[in-house]
């Protein structure tokens, strides 16, 4: 085998003191062959970006490299001078980064930002640039190259900027690509284009790419390797489908258990067709307008007459892309925000267009949890504060409040005792689990999840998950599950609705939609949902 | 599932609480040497009488324009000689300079305070209304708006001007500038504290606007207004000096340090001591306030010193 | 970008009635007859009618306030009662000196801070950082007068560089119109350095985070490209507002600055006019100077749309 593009061995980096452990990476090796995808997988604070980051020369002083070497084409990169990094960067390694919207400089145009590239590099002079510039831009198949180059970045989607990035990362043709988590800002079908895009380049250039995830679709669906990290550590490293098929490690087997499966499994009937509808909307409407000054208002359609219905004991999932509209809806059923049409019926009353005092009344009815973990929860008041803030404002003492948050601690696994303890002092999952309680507190006929595994690593999204779903059963509860997870919404829900721009372009029992999709756009957003053809539940 | 124990998965949650920012601000050198030096200049006001006993009004013809270190004699009501060293020298109304600028302490530190702790108390009703209740926002801000439009030194000099110099119109005059920028300050914590999850998830489970404003929101005002508050302390020091300097301040028989040093302005070229050291307190206690209110700021609110 | 610059334009008109009312108001809002205040002690009953009929204060607040303004759009604001001449006049003598001190004074203190803010920045905890920020606070601290009269006091009376006050015309000589404005001018910078490089500093900290200087070390670019096309550039829109508002602490500094070197622009006719309770020039001066502060401040704004794309289209 020829020499590997990327070898790294023994490579010790330190994190700062006062962290919850002395080594961001702790004794790593592998390498990266010419023409070869390696994929880097673990965890939120696994170090696998910081291994990246290690690569370029780019990490931040805080985080030295111990010892080890990492060669690029047989050059030690450690303790290399910074000239000779930079000598580096973009000729023989480029890197791609996990944000797209605020990786490029947003007051220069895009050609500008890659002709930096070459100037910095090559003596070339300015038309063979531009030349150069617009081949690269085509060759990322972007529209019209010759306008791209004269483009600002606020002018291109999310999508068309990971391509630009990847245009500036590879036009000098570099022999190593790293990228880190370059697909995960994107919607599914976005991310799909460009792991194909990523696939194509590095095939046809034969460039080694060392890929970095958290997510076992996308590994399936390019790596051509795969190692595993578990805290700095590389506990497994082996083929693609060795690894996802046969896990040695039982952190490797825990962590692809956990991966959801995309089809959805057999659910008996929860709702009977006797069951009350906790909750039913009729051409739910919300308009957004920004009052132009010259040429009139202009109007966005965030939602459009959607028709939705829950029942007791019933999980309705909202399925769609960023921009969808899945959580304007939400928002509106929780009347967080005033919907601009149509009904929303909740115990058959419609509250769409109440007013703040008599909605107060029933708001208990509809409770929410939101995405992010660590804003949810007011850092400066206790999680037993929390709790039991709504509780009281319905007129339960506090005693009694308490004693209902120390039962709900009990179901959400947590233990009653850390009540009197701050947010920050709980992990991602255990703040999640807190919301629960917290909204499980007002004893509510509706839950809203609106994305609220999303933040989660896979582990213990799976964890979270299960607690929802025990929790639907024994309190019987209605649910409404905001998703932009394909493989999550499988699991969960009944029923399924799939919201593109504004409207529900599928809605139906979720085994239906999942088994034959009849919309072209459900179809298209499968399609796209990476390393669907591999079962990971299986394993 | 595999037989991993659930808690083992999880990233490790932080145990130990940080230690409190009250705690922190004991090891940031500017909050220590601002603290002290405000102290120190604070006993100085205080303790005034027992710096000197000489009252700080008093005109003594045969001893005008000295220069510091000049001994002055004068006889008591008993008719005996004392000399006493006028270490800062006199003015041209042979009043004592280090007796005025120790009396002058005092005004300075109450207009500071004063005027810190009427612009943050108003400014805070207005900003947390204005912040939180959008029909008012746009009247209130507007009017903000132009109030900051007019150079804070022309507001208050016209003021101070059209309702008759005083200490107490002074303070008014001092403070109403200030006013807009704690309004703006709160409002732009309102705004983006009830975009907050946590804030919507207590409007969700029926709290009222006002107690969502008590409870959630103004906690996190807390910190930067006693940043501001030290800031605005510093700023109408300095104002009240220029006011009194220009004239156009506190009754110049007040031993202000502004007034000692417009007294002292028209024979600068020949005495430049009577600005020299009123000019001189002048400065280390505004530099003490600012010292404080940096360290602060960075101790209590490090995001904050992007607005300034 | 047309939506962009009608909006701003249109939002500032408000701004600028609210500012005239505040000022008209000022006057009027005041304990007591203003008449009798602008008349003085030893006016007779007779003076004082006089003065009210020539200020309209016979007449309803709202006309009295249209008539003010109305006038005062087309350049009449009445006769100073102590100098003796139009308020328009005197405005139009006194202008050019407080013009000529603020631009010097301006250009001198971006020169300054921008590069010291930046060479902060990007040495962050350094000496050099930490200097930069002393020199910031101390100049927040000093007051404008004491700088002055120890700039006066070395410069001028012990070494003898400068003169001690004055103010030459620009058509006499630019040698000495400049030789004198330099103390001023340095004397008004001071506050104006310390805001605008602070302010620089945290800017260019805040771009030196983000990810696209990330990307712009990842293509091997040399540093100080990084730190001015990246980081400084992004910066601009920042530090340009604060050159903006600092506008505010530079028109209180005028005042003050040319009441110590004597220097007869329109800040030292603020406070003479105020000392001689000449309030139809006082109204005029400051509702000039706001005027002046917003409307440079929406000069900013449309300035956006050449700094940043995002607004231009």
């Amino acid at each position: 085998m020829a020499e590997p593009v990327l070898e790294i061995r023994g490579l010790r980096i330190a994190l700062p003191k006062d962290s919850d452990r002395a080594e961001a990476v702790s004794g790593v090796s592998f390498s990266v062959a010419a023409g070869e995808i390696v994929c880097l997988v673990g965890e939120s604070g696994s170090g696998k970006s910081v291994i990246a980051f290690s690569a370029m020369g780019l990490l931040p002083k805080s985080l030295p490299v111990v010892s080890g070497t990492i060669a690029l084409q047989g050059e030690n990169l450690v303790g290399a001078s910074e000239y000779r990094l930079r000598e580096l960067r973009c000729t023989r390694m480029g890197m791609i980064f996990q944000e797209p919207m605020t990786a490029l400089n947003p007051v220069m145009r895009c050609g500008d930002q890659i002709d930096e590239v070459l100037r910095a590099h090559t003596q070339l002079a300015a038309a063979v640039r531009r030349e150069k510039i617009i081949a690269m831009i085509a060759q990322v198949h972007l529209p019209d190259p010759v306008r791209m180059v004269d483009s600002f970045p606020h002018q291109l989607s999310g999508g068309q900027r990971q391509r630009i990035m990847i245009a500036m990362a590879l036009v000098l043709g570099p022999s190593l690509l790293i990228a880190d988590e370059p697909t995960t800002a994107l919607d599914v079908t976005t991310q799909a284009q460009i792991l194909k895009l990523i696939r194509e380049l590095q095939r046809d250039r034969g460039t080694g790419v060392l890929f970095i995830t958290h997510d076992f679709g996308v590994v399936a669906e390019i790596a051509d390797r795969v190692a595993v990290l578990q805290y700095g550590e590389l506990v497994e490293m082996g083929p693609t489908a060795q690894i996802l098929s046969a896990p040695q490690h039982p952190y490797t087997r825990m962590l692809i258990a956990s991966v959801p499966s995309h089809t959805p499994p057999a659910r008996p009937p929860v709702a009977g067709a006797g069951d009350a509808i906790v909750l039913s909307t009729e051409a739910l409407a919300k308009t957004y307008s920004t009052a132009g000054l010259f040429g009139g208002a202009r109007k966005v359609d965030a939602a459009r007459d959607v028709s939705i219905e829950i029942r007791k004991g019933e999980t309705l999932g909202i399925v769609g892309e960023s921009g969808s509209g899945k959580s304007t809806v939400a928002r509106c059923i929780a009347r967080l925000i005033d919907p601009s049409g149509g009904k929303i019926l909740l115990c058959g009353t419609d509250i769409a267009r109440m007013p703040a005092g008599r909605l107060r009344e029933l708001r208990h009815k509809v409770q929410i949890v939101f995405q992010d973990p660590y804003r949810s929860l007011n850092p400066r008041r206790t999680v037993g504060e929390s709790i039991i803030e709504g509780p009281m404002n319905y007129g339960l003492a506090r005693h009694d409040a308490l004693e209902r948050s120390r039962k709900l601690m009990e179901l959400v696994r947590l233990d009653p005792g850390a009540l009197e303890r701050y947010p920050h002092q709980f992990s991602g999952g255990q703040r999640q689990r807190i919301c629960i309680a917290r909204a499980l507190a007002m004893e509510p006929e509706l839950l809203i999840a609106d994305e609220a595994v999303s933040a989660l690593d896979v582990s213990v999204q799976a964890q979270v998950l299960k607690l929802l779903e025990e929790i639907r059963h024994s309190l019987h509860l209605a649910v409404l599950f905001i998703t932009h997870d394909l493989r999550v919404a499988a699991q969960v829900c009944d029923k399924v609705a799939v919201m593109s721009k504004g409207i529900v372009v599928e809605y139906g029992p979720a085994e239906q939609v999942f088994r034959a999709p009849q919309h072209e756009y459900t179809r298209a957003l499968f399609d796209a949902a990476p390393g669907r053809g591999f079962e990971f539940a299986a394993a | 599932m595999s037989a991993v124990p659930s808690m083992i998965v999880e990233a490790p949650a932080v145990t130990a609480r940080k230690p409190g920012a009250w705690l922190r601000l004991l090891h940031n050198p500017s909050v220590l040497i601002g603290a002290l030096l405000f102290a120190l200049i604070a006993l100085m006001g205080i303790a005034a009488p027992l710096l000197s006993s000489i009252d700080p009004g008093a005109i003594n013809p045969s001893n005008r324009n000295k220069t510091p270190g000049y001994e002055t004699s004068e006889r008591d009501d008993e008719g005996r000689k004392i000399t006493r060293k006028a270490i800062m020298g006199t003015d041209s109304l042979g009043r004592d300079i280090y007796t005025r600028v120790v009396y002058g302490a005092r005004v300075s530190l109450i207009v500071g305070i004063t005027v810190s702790v009427l612009s943050v108390v108003a400014g805070l009703a207005i900003g947390l209304f204005a912040g939180y209740f959008r029909w008012l926002d746009g009247v209130v801000m507007r009017v903000m708006d132009g109030l900051m439009a007019i150079p804070a030194i022309l507001l208050a000099i016209a003021l101070v001007s059209l309702s008759g110099a005083s200490m107490m119109t002074v303070i008014v005059a001092v403070a109403i500038p200030e006013i807009p920028r704690v309004v703006r300050l709160v409002r732009a914590i309102v705004l983006s504290i009830r975009e907050e999850p946590y804030v919507e998830a207590a409007i969700s489970v029926g709290t009222p606007a006002v107690k969502v404003l008590w409870r959630h929101v103004l906690p996190n005002t807390i910190a930067p207004l006693i940043v501001q508050a030290t800031f605005i302390c510093g700023s109408a020091i300095l104002l009240e000096a220029i006011l009194s300097f220009l004239g156009v301040g506190i009754p110049p028989e007040t031993p202000t340090w502004g007034n000692i040093m417009a007294e002292g302005r028209s024979l600068f070229q020949v005495y430049p001591h009577n600005i020299l050291y009123p000019g001189a307190f002048l400065t280390l206690t505004v530099l003490a306030i600012n010292m404080l209110g940096d360290g602060l700021r960075d101790t209590l609110d490090p995001r904050m010193s992007k607005r300034l | 970008m047309w939506n962009y610059i009608g909006r701003r334009i249109l939002a500032t008109l408000p701004v600028l009635l609210i500012v005239a009312v505040l000022v008209f108001l000022m006057l009027r809002l005041t304990p007591g007859d203003p008449a009798a205040v602008i008349a003085g002690d030893a006016a007779t009953s007779q003076d004082v009618a006089e003065i009210r009929a020539k200020l309209g204060l016979d007449r309803p607040v709202v006309t009295q306030f249209f008539i003010w303004i109305g006038r005062g759009l087309q350049g009449d604001f009445g006769e100073s009662f102590f100098y003796k001449k139009t308020v328009a006049s005197l405005i139009a003598d006194r202008i050019e000196p407080t013009l000529a001190l603020a631009t010097l004074t301006i250009i001198l203190a971006t020169l300054i801070a921008v590069p010291l803010g930046t060479l902060a920045a990007y040495r962050q905890g350094s000496w050099i950082d930490r200097i930069v920020m002393g020199i910031s606070v101390i100049g927040f601290s000093v007051p404008v007068f004491v700088i002055g009269y120890v700039l006066i006091y070395v410069f001028a009376l012990q070494l003898g560089w400068f003169p001690v006050q004055g103010y030459q015309r620009l058509a006499d000589g630019f040698g000495g119109f400049l030789h004198r404005l330099i103390l001023p001018s340095i004397t008004l910078a001071m506050v104006y350095v310390a805001l605008l490089a602070r302010m620089t500093r945290t800017s260019v900290l805040e771009v030196l985070n983000e990810d696209y200087v990330r990307t712009a070390r990842a293509k091997g670019l040399p540093n100080l490209k990084v730190l001015v096309f990246h980081a400084l550039r992004n910066a601009a829109v920042p530090i340009v507002t604060v050159i903006g508002i600092g506008i505010a602490v530079l028109i209180g500094g005028v005042v003050v600055t040319e009441s110590v070197y004597n220097i007869p622009g329109l800040g030292r006719l603020t406070v003479d006019a105020v000392l001689a309770r000449d309030y139809p020039t006082v109204q005029a001066v400051i509702l000039l100077f706001s005027f002046a502060y917003v409307v440079i401040n929406l000069a900013i704004d449309l300035m956006y749309t050449v700094l940043d794309p995002r607004i231009r289209y």
